[in-house]
């Protein structure tokens, strides 16, 4: 992101703080704050008998006349050319209807990559696609093989022949950071912060603490591989994904291949899990080229190691952070400065400061980010990008000033919590950190810590516990649309290109719709998932229920406005305009006069209507740059180490969040708790483990990465301060992602409690601790 | 040569490769079976044969023959299973890709369990296994979830397994 992003960012901001707040966005807060029917219930998610029959039908289950398997070919080279191939055994194979390589691909442009100045692009890699004989990064695609069946397609890949002519690579993390870059800019903030002279102020300061911190690679592992359905009908393209991010898919699809827009079509109603790891990559770009080169319909899933060989994980890192403060525990300076991977050729810059910048007050500050380029297949996001791994660093560094000074970890935090945005001074739109703490910690009985490491023990087992801070960001996606019908018999449908992978999105705007416009849940239906509807926002940021529900508000409005047109003179409501109407019972009603109602099945009826409907996108996210919007927490932990194995076994984890109104304590319980259990991953288990020679992933199975099983996830608290969120639809903020912050650090600090040692150096393995 | 799947009788495969999986996903489109790593890692493709359950990815179609295999879509025949409304209720999934091999995996471990049969972490081998909260984490660990809905299959494990004894 370029120094211009910087300035017009800032321009915007600036003159936004000086437009009254009741002009924007949540200006006036959103009615259903108060009045809330259907919202708050605990539903069922509506898709859950689909789910737990077998029926819902994901990517790689579209039954298709004539289809054809696909099976990738990944380089074993780093950097370098293809010297010599040959596909001639693969090509006699049985079964084989294509060998696909950079000799026969299709040529085509590149994808656009992810990033804030262009909100359609979707690409996380830059690299061309089978374009030509260079290599970048080991495990790059490098060949594609279509047969009648899978079982044939695989054996044929392995029959091509490939020589290399291999150049020098980048793979050492150590070894790069010296040429690392220092971007102008981190998504929409600006990268260097200084505020102060923090260097100095750490120096002077009465206690201080600084450490680096270093976190490995990650890997989504969605359950369900990376696939894709496709089918070239004449002209048009139809594709069977599993996406986070339908609408602009379809977009980047269409550019790629020279088709119109509407020439293409990407279905995605059930996704087996994102993460962030479920957007465009190279396999639905050779699927569709391939399927195009046939004649026939293609199917291609990854299998589990060409997921880690080409798509791309969480970033590894290493993070300094510094904090100094006065005797009374008040922070001078925080210094938080680091370096991760990125690749020129990828998209996401790991955000790990982004936390740092909004959870204390400081008198200053020093913030800073440095990407580190290496020959590896290009970082992207992963579950909250940034702070999952940033509030391990900042976090554990305010537990260990805290035991430096011999100050409660709650009430340092507590002492340090800001008034408003610590850097730029705009206010928050809403923050009860500290009441989040407060709750969990006489839920979770903190009291009963003792603040002596080492102290609690049980025979062989050292006990300890922990806390600290989550954080993530409020963001709601501009243009955002839906299709609300209204028919007469009084059902709705509502319809936008939104995505399902777990997170109840029909589920919780069912209830949201039945609320805005005074029906019962039984009354809408919900369809997505398919690009041929009115483009929704991407499933992404922690963002698609507020950017789907200001569309939904928007367009109650056209619709109420049209209402009245259709009512007109004959009707009990005749002369009132929208801003005296209320939608409720069915109907709309006038707000002053609980008697003026007509219904919705009569207005139409009398209009001789069948349906109304309309299309309508959110109103532009000011908020966001008006307001300071975060969702936090306080996590809180308590482990037992073992003396003899250094195992670590979890006993409780709690987490308490303040992330504005809970639409539906279910559904969401289920996604904080995720993001935790996520959480646990990250601090013993997960690692991706790269050869430092050449860059290689060496553990790209779901046997050699360990994501927490059912014996590793105790049973989770987690609760809630539920104030709403004066600016936001409904009073809401993201709850997706804010689960797994705070919780590697929550760990570790529980593990120094245990045991009194710090393991700065995740995943905290039993081997660190002995 | 046949596999009872389902209650229908289905012909072994010709080509000695085809899983159990890729027979019931890619022949007979029964796609509640599912994949997610071809190696016995996850437990996604679990379904039972002969009401014990197997990873339908390490079994090769032809190990089938002669037996019986439940997927879960025969798992309810023409209502659902109490497992499969438990699961509902408790939240017990989110993208729901899992769902399927939990379930299955559930249905068998609890007669496991009925039997007497011990795991890694049962104290006392000569007593009858007992169905606790650690048992059921214990012998629901080859089912791999991401989603983290763990807390909600072993509640509804647990409910449809009191309502069995009451």
């Amino acid at each position: 992101m370029s120094r211009m992003q910087n300035v017009v960012i800032e321009t915007v901001k600036t003159a936004l703080g000086w437009v009254p707040a009741q002009w924007l966005p949540g200006g006036t807060p959103d009615p259903l704050i108060e009045r809330r029917v259907a919202l708050g219930r605990q539903d069922s998610r509506l898709d859950g008998p689909a789910k737990v029959t077998g029926l819902a039908r994901f990517a790689a289950e579209v039954p298709m006349e004539r289809l054809c398997y696909g099976a990738l070919l990944h380089s074993t080279v780093t950097r370098g050319r293809i010297a010599r191939l040959d596909t001639a055994a693969a090509e006699a194979a049985p079964g084989v209807v294509l060998v696909m390589t950079h000799r026969n691909m299709p040529r085509i442009g590149t994808l656009a990559l992810i990033g804030v100045s262009d909100l359609s692009a979707v690409g996380n890699s830059s690299l061309p696609i089978l374009q030509n004989d260079e290599v970048r990064y080991n495990g790059q695609v490098v060949a594609a093989v279509l047969a009648e069946t899978q079982e044939q397609a695989d054996h044929a890949a392995s029959l091509i022949e490939i020589d290399y002519a291999v150049e020098a690579a980048k793979t050492r993390f150590d070894d790069a950071k010296a040429a690392a870059r220092t971007p102008a800019s981190i998504l929409i903030e600006r990268n260097h912060v200084l505020v102060g002279n923090a260097a100095q102020e750490v120096d002077r300061a009465a206690h201080r603490v600084d450490n680096l911190y270093r976190t490995p690679g990650h890997n989504h592992n969605a359950i369900e591989l990376h696939a894709v359905t496709v089918a070239w009908q004449g002209e048009t393209l139809l594709v069977h994904d599993a996406t986070q991010m339908i609408a602009p898919s379809a977009n980047a699809l269409a550019k790629l291949f020279g088709l119109k827009k509407q020439q293409v079509r990407v279905l995605s109603p059930y996704v087996g899990g994102g993460f962030g790891g479920k957007g465009l990559w190279d396999h639905q770009v050779v699927a569709v080229a391939a399927a195009k080169l046939v004649g026939r319909p293609v199917r291609l899933m990854l299998s589990r190691e060409s997921v880690y060989r080409m798509i791309g994980g969480r970033s590894p890192s290493e993070q300094r952070v510094a904090i100094g403060a006065d005797a009374d525990g008040r922070f001078n300076a925080i210094i938080h400065t680091g370096y991760s991977v990125m690749p020129p050729y990828g998209a996401c810059p790991e955000q790990y400061t982004m936390c740092s910048r909004a959870l204390y007050n400081a008198k200053s500050f020093e913030i800073v980010q440095h990407h580190v380029d290496l020959d590896i297949v290009p970082n992207t996001y992963m579950r909250a990008p940034g702070e999952a791994i940033g509030t391990f660093a900042i976090e554990c560094a305010v537990d260990e000033l805290a035991h430096q000074m011999g100050i409660d970890p709650i009430e340092l935090r507590r002492r340090n919590e800001p008034e408003r945005h610590p850097l730029s001074g705009t206010a928050f739109s809403q923050r009860a950190l500290t009441t989040a703490y407060a709750e969990g910690a006489q839920h979770f009985g903190w009291e009963r810590r003792l603040a002596e490491p080492g102290a609690r023990r049980d025979g062989e087992w050292r006990i300890g516990m922990g806390c600290a801070s989550g954080s993530f960001p409020y963001a709601r996606m501009p243009g955002a649309h839906v299709r609300l019908t209204l028919r007469r018999d009084g059902t709705v449908n509502l319809s936008c290109s939104a995505q399902e992978m777990g997170m109840g999105t029909s589920t919780v705007q069912v209830q949201h719709a039945a609320d805005r416009l005074g029906l019962p849940v039984e009354a809408i239906s919900f369809d997505m998932g398919d690009s041929a509807l009115p483009a929704g926002s991407m499933a992404g940021g922690s963002s698609q229920t507020v950017s789907l529900a200001a569309a939904i508000m928007a367009a109650t409005e056209k619709l109420t406005g049209e209402l009245l047109r259709l009512a007109g003179n004959d009707s009990p409501l005749a002369g009132l305009r929208a801003r005296d109407v209320q939608l409720v019972d069915a109907g709309i009603g006038d707000v002053a006069d609980t008697a003026r109602h007509e219904s919705y099945r009569s207005i139409l009826t009398r209009a001789a209507r069948e349906e109304v409907s309309v299309i309508a996108a959110g109103s532009p996210p000011l908020e966001m740059l008006k307001f300071a919007m975060h969702s936090s927490s306080a996590v809180f932990c308590e482990l037992r180490v073992s003396e003899v194995t250094g195992e670590i076994r979890i006993d409780r984890l709690l987490g308490s969040f303040d992330c504005g109104t809970i639409l539906n304590p279910k559904t969401a319980a289920s996604q904080f708790k995720g993001g935790m259990i996520m959480g646990i991953g990250l601090a013993l288990t997960e690692e991706t483990l790269f050869d430092a020679r050449n860059g290689r992933i060496m553990n790209a199975t779901l046997a050699d990465y360990h994501i927490p099983v059912h014996l590793d996830v105790p049973e989770i608290d987690v609760i809630w301060t539920g104030i709403p969120d004066p600016r936001s639809p409904l009073g809401a903020r993201g709850i997706g992602e804010i689960g797994i912050t705070g919780v590697a650090a929550a760990i570790a600090n529980a593990v120094f409690n245990a045991t009194g040692k710090r393991i700065r150096d995740l995943p905290i393995t039993l081997d660190k601790l002995l | 040569m046949a596999i009872r799947i389902n209650g229908a009788e289905i012909a072994v495969p010709d080509d000695a490769r085809v899983s159990l999986l890729g027979l019931l996903r890619e022949q007979l489109h029964l796609t509640g079976t599912k994949v997610g790593c071809n190696q016995g890692a996850c437990g996604a493709c679990t379904v039972l044969i002969d009401g014990e359950r197997v990873l339908s990815c390490l079994t090769l179609a032809v190990q089938a023959d002669e037996r019986s295999v439940t997927t879960i879509e025969g798992l309810s025949g023409a209502g659902s299973h109490k497992l499969q409304d438990a699961f509902i209720e408790h939240d017990g999934l989110q993208c729901g890709y899992c769902t399927p091999g939990q379930i299955c995996a559930a249905d068998a471990m609890l007669r496991e369990i009925a039997a007497g049969v011990p795991s890694y972490i049962t104290a006392d081998l000569a007593a009858p296994a007992r169905l606790t909260r650690e048992e059921v984490r214990e012998r629901m660990s080859g089912n791999l979830c991401r989603c983290g809905a763990h807390n909600g299959i072993v509640d509804a494990i647990l409910q449809v397994a009191a309502e069995r004894t009451a």
